[in-house]
């Protein structure tokens, strides 16, 4: 797991116009330059906005990876929802911190 | 003695971005609140506007995530996000640059500060100053907290920088008006959006107004995470302002809890005691 390149990718693409070009002209070769999963791939790639929260993604950068995608805002709240549902809890970062785990 | 006006108030994107889907009610009740905000600063004559806001990883970043930093530069640019989304036209924002360095170099004495040279706005800063600065012809300098995840300033910290910020304002000549923006409880952009802890939010919002700075430090981060949620680390925008008006007591605007606009919408002001 890489969360912190996950979340690199999406700040960049939300931060550079230069990277969202590359982003849509040349994806595979954008994505390769960051250390990310099989698994994180597919997710970046589909996009699954479920698996990427569970993955750990936080909302403030997750949000702006589903409006780059023109997703509207009730179904990206709702994609978080089936998520959890399909691929379980959180795995981690902020949000995996439940139940008085934040220390 | 040139702090002219301190206040606090909610940035949530929902305001601007989701507009139609709050209480018209609440909603007219929060925009007449924002504008007697505005009128308060005009009124003030301040010449620059601090803000104390918690960006949300538009500018900063886990590979270098500063506790504090002030912006230093002669404009800015925001939102960031996509303007449609937001609801706020991208504009360039006027900056002082030599005003953000004099205040630097006075907080360093107490806090070691990190600053920016270029500083893209997101909705932290953008939503305020959409309703309190609409035509961008006050100086903005911008301040952040990073308020985004642990590890996270101690409370006390925060305070004590509200402090130093008040310390630069009271040795410069210029007139400036600061404002914390940020919280209260909220879970933004998480399945749990829309989620409120209207009890969490009422008594902090009294702490704030007493200016007690007891109560105000006593949050952990635990406690504030399970009864507030991620946006509750936020409330050290508002404890920074208090900081800067050690002693002195505030008033509350607006209190409106808007589930669409995924937070209970707040604007609060706080007395200026000159020393």
């Amino acid at each position: 797991m890489s969360l912190y390149y996950v979340q690199k990718l999406i700040y960049e693409l939300n931060r550079n116009p230069d990277t969202t070009k590359r982003f849509e002209e040349n994806r595979e070769a954008l994505l390769a330059s960051y250390d990310l999963t099989d698994e994180e791939l597919t997710a970046i790639r589909k996009p699954d906005i479920g698996l990427l929260y569970v993955l750990g993604v936080n909302g403030q950068i997750l949000m702006h990876y589903a409006a780059l995608w023109k997703i509207p805002w009730d179904d990206y709240l709702k994609s978080m929802e089936d998520g959890v549902k399909e691929h379980g809890p959180v795995r981690t970062g902020l949000y995996a911190r439940t139940e008085g785990k934040l220390s | 003695m040139t702090l002219v006006f301190a206040g606090a108030c909610s940035h949530a994107p929902g305001i601007t971005g989701r507009a139609n889907r709050g209480d018209p009610e609440q909603r007219k009740n929060l925009l007449e609140s924002y504008d007697k905000m505005r009128l308060a600063i005009k009124s003030s004559g301040a010449e620059a506007l601090i803000v104390i806001a918690a960006e949300h990883f538009a500018n900063f970043f886990m590979n270098n995530m500063p506790a504090y930093c002030i912006g230093m530069a002669d404009y800015y640019e925001g939102p960031i996000e996509d303007e449609e989304w937001l609801g706020i036209k991208r504009v360039k924002v006027p900056g002082n640059s030599e005003l953000s360095e004099e205040i630097i170099q006075i907080v360093m004495n107490d806090i070691d500060v990190s600053y920016a040279q270029e500083w893209k706005f997101d909705h932290g800063i953008s939503v305020p100053l959409n309703f309190l600065t609409p035509n961008y012809d006050i100086d903005v300098i911008p301040v952040n907290i990073n308020c985004q995840g642990p590890p996270l300033t101690p409370l006390n910290r925060a305070y004590e920088f509200g402090k130093s910020i008040r310390k630069a304002c009271d040795s410069i000549n210029t007139k400036i008006a600061i404002i914390g923006t940020g919280g209260i409880s909220h879970w933004p952009c998480t399945p749990d959006s829309g989620k409120i802890n209207e009890d969490f939010d009422k008594t902090f919002l009294n702490s704030f107004i007493f200016n007690d700075k007891k109560a105000l430090l006593s949050y952990s981060d635990k406690e504030t995470y399970e009864k507030a949620g991620q946006g509750g680390f936020e409330i050290r925008t508002w404890i920074a302002v208090a900081g800067a008006c050690e002693g002195s007591k505030g008033e509350l605007w607006c209190y409106e809890p808007i589930p669409n606009y995924a937070v209970g919408c707040t604007v609060a002001n706080m007395e200026i005691n000159y020393k």
